[in-house]
């Protein structure tokens, strides 16, 4: 029988979770015996090669590009698992949300200290090859049906290998109160 | 002794307590957990949270505001009771802007111990991402009314030596938000600002100037469930 | 000193529970209630100044800036959308040059929404600086707004085409139309206010009183039903040096104007009846607790006190009872359904917000003042007067086993002969349906938005306590009426609007809910958001009151009764759509950089 494949993403996220998964440790090398690895910049695979089995995204959607990311991930990902609070509910990113995406991007290129006199031509990026930023950052779930979630900023990297293995194995998620969460 | 005792059954156990004693205070003494959010002891109950909904007799009622009587049947830690109280703690946590990594309460926070405790993984509503204001204007208090759950705690517990509020509710419904007296506030003791954010069960009464003196992973909610202390 | 905002509050002899009447008078003298007006209120109580603004943000007749010279506030209640409410908006908005919830920049009109005025009957209808605008079109408006611009006095712009009865009376002087249709034992002629009073009453002890009130089984009119004689009975019993009689004349139910039309032409029976109550229960005290909306009847309600005073009917040893003292105050709201709970009445009447209390203990045990009260509908208090007058039997022999005597219906929607009804318990909606001349009906709101949204198939149900029970509120709506939009979507957005926001539950599960009929109507919605949108209701049954326990009944009614129009909406294909629209969601960004919003 074949390995179960998994691929992973970071959207509007800082890699934190990704990080909490390296934190399994030594088990890394167990996790690598009990699965195969699709897209994911753990392994640097930028293209879904074939349909997998769990995707696990890090971050929520801030601009078009995030969404597009996670509905290729739900099209290939028989499970989809949103990983920490930006996947969950937007996280910091989100703490724009309720602001004017104008005020933000004003912030940012015009007005902020590092840039108020570094851009006398306020120039905004406007560069068609850029992503659109969103009105707001969306939770993962609230663009996407998802099937799980793992919280904490980031998830306990106890938390996020018992998820692993009870997907992988089929078994029932064990959730004791101490690798539950949110910061 | 002139205090009556009477009888009383919480989820089949029965137990004992003087009379008139609220259900959550009488449950407390037999060593059963009922959850708030807005109750504290020595404060009139306000019945706000409405998370410590049980069924007495069959009906529902905040055990908060709730005298005991005798004989009284108290059905607490059912699936239908403890299927509201998540229901309400989700809708909590959409209602306002609760960004826990990022907030010093985080840890002892009374709204997330007890959304460890139902084991939210995420909540079944949409987030509503209100657009909410950051006070800190006071000099030694900040009022994030991002993170406020308007248990009316910190009105009906911080008052002045003449009983007058330092802080009130204004508007009404989902645009209820917590006033403070600034005049008075201004003039608060370190004590009364720390009393405040103590008092304030989640995040948003602060005192500045202090921070993070207890680093997240050792506080009061990080290994143990809110209300271990009550059922041992 | 003559500082007119110092006055009122000496007026009022500085007393916080008197806090509605100082911020009503102090708004009427100066257009709003300002800060620096706030401050002299809390000095001179001695209370904190967010303990005066926590009352004045409650009401939605409050304000803290000026609203205009001329303040406009216009239903926007979905019967009142049906008779063309929008189009009214629409010329007061052109005529005065600013839109609604704003102010024109000379100050001098403003344009407000506001929930159901108690002109069900005769819609769209405003109310411009405490008078009533009935049947308003846009020939009108334009009239209004232009006399505005003159500066004429309000009753100018008003004119002088005043409706039947006692609205023609002096001291009402209104447009309002009583449009009573039917009469039954309330609003009957020929009754002399007093006769029972001192026919009877002289010769019954306040026991007998409660053993017929109880007898007759009548229960409370405002919707709840609460037996009235126990009510009474329980007060009696209860331990107090003080008792209160209050008549909860605040209503504010969506589709009810019943109470308008009884202190129309029956405020002295509803007096009586509050005398006939505080003899019952040892009470020397009485409030009539008046909406704001009917502020218009308050000078020829208090002329008929007056006259009551001086026949002996109200005051001291009435109706020459020895010891028997009496006398009634008015109390008038400033805007906020949620007063209509009788708790929540009594912290008004206090002079706070209106949260209703955690109960027990009830008020009864510990009303107004800490004291036991009496809280009664309008209609009740007019039906124990004739109780005593033709006894229990009488009473009992009409109406159903469970639901007794008689009850008065507000009919309006799409009906030929809208109005007031007094018919007896046991009708049916089909009855309603005849009575009022409507046709090709489409579904009925028995109740108000509290009640249930009822289809033809259920038609031939029951109005009384035990099948379709209702204050009175009955709105048709016809085939052509787009249900979920205009109304329940409507009836959600009055109670987001009108809830207290101190149950977690009433102030955020109805937002949520709303939020996901929007979706359903969007075309976003799937079988799982109906299922969501039931299980999302059940918390509100742990709200505090009434309110809360029914705010999600507009969705609840309308998905057990109408399911097929929601079927019609929710997507048959897909098990799930979360409704994001990558489209809308990258306009913001897009126009903010100046970039075409394409993307995939």
């Amino acid at each position: 029988m074949s390995k179960p494949i998994l691929a992973t993403a970071s959207l509007a996220g800082c890699f934190g979770c990704h990080m909490s998964l390296l934190d399994i440790d030594e088990r890394i090398l167990e996790l690598i015996e009990l699965v195969d690895f699709n897209k994911s910049p753990i392994n640097d695979i930028k293209k879904f090669t074939r349909p997998c089995d769990i995707g696990l995204i890090e971050g929520g959607c801030c601009n078009n590009d995030n969404v597009h990311v996670l509905k290729d991930f739900r099209k290939h990902c028989k499970i989809l698992v949103s990983v920490g609070e930006c996947a969950i509910m937007g996280g910091l990113p989100a703490l724009r949300n309720g602001l004017p995406v104008s005020d933000c991007l004003e912030e940012a290129y015009l007005n902020g200290p590092s840039t108020k006199d570094e851009n006398p031509e306020g120039i905004m990026p406007n560069d068609v090859e850029l992503p659109i930023l969103l009105d707001k950052v969306y939770p993962c779930h609230e663009v996407v049906k998802m099937d799980y979630y793992l919280p904490g900023c980031p998830p306990d990297a106890e938390l996020l290998w018992g998820a692993l293995t009870a997907l992988i194995k089929g078994n029932e998620l064990e959730l004791p109160y101490e690798v539950i969460k949110y910061d | 002794m002139s205090k009556n005792f009477v009888e009383f059954i919480i989820d089949g156990k029965k137990c004992m307590s003087e009379e008139g004693k609220y259900i959550i205070d009488a449950a407390k003494d037999n060593g059963v957990y009922i959850p708030t959010l807005c109750n504290i002891e020595g404060l009139k109950p306000k019945g706000a949270c409405r998370i410590c909904s049980v069924l007495v007799n069959g009906r529902p009622m905040t055990a908060c505001t709730t005298p005991v009587t005798s004989g009284m049947e108290i059905e607490n830690n059912i699936a239908q009771i403890e299927g509201i109280r998540k229901t309400i703690i989700e809708a909590l946590f959409v209602e306002g802007n609760h960004f826990c990594p990022s907030c010093e309460k985080s840890g002892s926070c009374e709204l997330q111990a007890l959304a460890y405790k139902y084991k939210m993984l995420v909540p079944r509503f949409p987030f509503m991402f209100p657009i909410r204001e950051v006070d800190a204007s006071n000099p030694k208090l900040i009022k994030d009314h991002n993170r406020c759950i308007l248990c009316k705690r910190c009105i009906r517990g911080i008052r002045d030596e003449n009983d007058r509020s330092y802080f009130a509710f204004k508007k009404r419904g989902h645009e209820v938000e917590i006033n403070i007296n600034h005049e008075m506030a201004n003039k608060m003791t370190d004590r009364l600002a720390r009393e405040s954010m103590d008092i304030c069960p989640v995040g948003a009464l602060l005192i500045k100037e202090s921070g993070f003196r207890t680093p997240i992973g050792q506080r009061k909610y990080d290994h143990l469930p809110i209300g271990s202390d009550i059922e041992k | 000193m003559n500082d007119p905002v110092i006055n009122i509050i000496e007026k009022y002899n500085k007393d916080y529970t008197r806090l509605m009447d100082i911020l009503i008078d102090v708004q009427d003298e100066a257009g709003c209630v300002n800060e620096d007006a706030v401050h002299k209120i809390a000095d001179a109580i001695g209370i904190s100044v967010v303990d005066v603004e926590q009352t004045l943000s409650f009401y939605h007749f409050f304000s803290s800036e000026p609203r205009g010279k001329y303040t406009v506030y216009l239903n926007n209640s979905a019967v009142a959308i049906m008779m063309g409410r929008d189009m009214i908006a629409g010329a007061f908005e052109q005529e005065a040059g600013c839109s609604f919830n704003s102010v024109t920049g000379d100050g001098l009109i403003g344009l407000f929404d506001t929930a159901c005025i108690g002109m069900n009957d005769q819609e769209p209808a405003a109310i411009i600086n405490n008078e009533i605008f009935p049947r308003l079109t846009t020939k009108k408006v334009r009239q209004i707004v232009k006399g505005m611009r003159e500066g004429r006095p309000v009753e100018e712009l008003r004119g002088n085409d005043f409706g039947d009865g006692a609205n023609s009376h002096e001291l009402v002087r209104s447009l309002v139309r009583n449009n009573i249709k039917r009469k039954g034992p309330v609003l009957e002629d020929g009754y002399k206010v007093g006769s029972v009073i001192r026919e009877h009453l002289t010769n019954m002890s306040p026991r007998e009183v409660i053993k017929t009130i109880k007898k007759s089984n009548i229960r409370g009119r405002g919707g709840a039903g609460f037996p009235t004689g126990m009510k009474w009975d329980f007060c009696r019993r209860a331990e107090g040096d003080q008792k209160y009689i209050f008549c909860n004349a605040d209503e504010g139910e969506p589709g009810t104007f019943k109470d308008r039309v009884i202190l129309t032409e029956a405020p002295g029976l509803i007096i009586e009846g509050m005398v006939i109550a505080a003899y019952a229960v040892g009470a020397s005290e009485g409030l009539l607790y008046v909406r704001h909306e009917y502020k218009y009847l308050v000078k020829y309600l208090n002329k008929v006190m007056d006259e009551m005073r001086a026949g002996n009917l109200l005051g001291k040893n009435i109706a020459g009872i020895d010891g028997f003292d009496f006398d009634v105050r008015i109390q008038l709201g400033a805007g906020a359904y949620v007063c209509g709970e009788e708790s929540a009445l009594i912290e008004s009447a206090e002079g706070k917000r209106g949260e209703p209390r955690d109960r027990p203990p009830f008020p009864v045990q510990k009303g107004y003042l800490e004291k036991p009260t009496v809280v009664n509908n309008v209609e009740t208090l007019c039906l124990a007067v004739k109780i005593l007058k033709n006894g229990a039997a009488w009473f009992r022999d009409q109406g159903t086993e469970d639901s007794t005597g008689t009850k008065i219906l507000s009919v309006s929607g799409d009906c030929r002969e809208a109005g007031v009804y007094e018919v007896t318990w046991g009708f049916t909606v089909n009855d309603v349906l005849k009575t009022v001349d409507a046709e090709q009906v489409q579904a009925v709101q028995v109740g108000g938005p509290s009640g249930a949204l009822i289809g033809p198939d259920e038609f031939d149900r029951v109005l009384c306590y035990s099948d379709l029970s209702t204050g009175g509120s009955i709105m048709i709506f016809d085939e052509n009426r787009d249900l979920l939009k205009d109304v329940v979507l409507n009836f959600m957005e009055f109670f987001i609007e009108e809830s207290c926001g101190s149950c977690s539950t009433c102030r955020i599960l109805p937002v949520l809910m709303k939020q996901k009929m929007e979706k359903i109507l969007e075309g976003h919605g799937t079988e799982q958001d109906i299922k969501d949108i039931k299980e999302w209701a059940r918390p509100l049954e742990h709200s505090r009151c009434g309110l809360g326990h029914t705010a999600a009944n507009p969705i609840l009614t309308s998905i057990k009764n109408l399911r097929n129009l929601y079927e019609r909406k929710v997507k048959k294909d897909v098990e799930f759509d979360t409704g994001f629209d990558l489209h809308k969601a990258i306009r913001e960004g897009s126009d903010a950089v100046g970039r075409i919003p394409i993307a995939h």
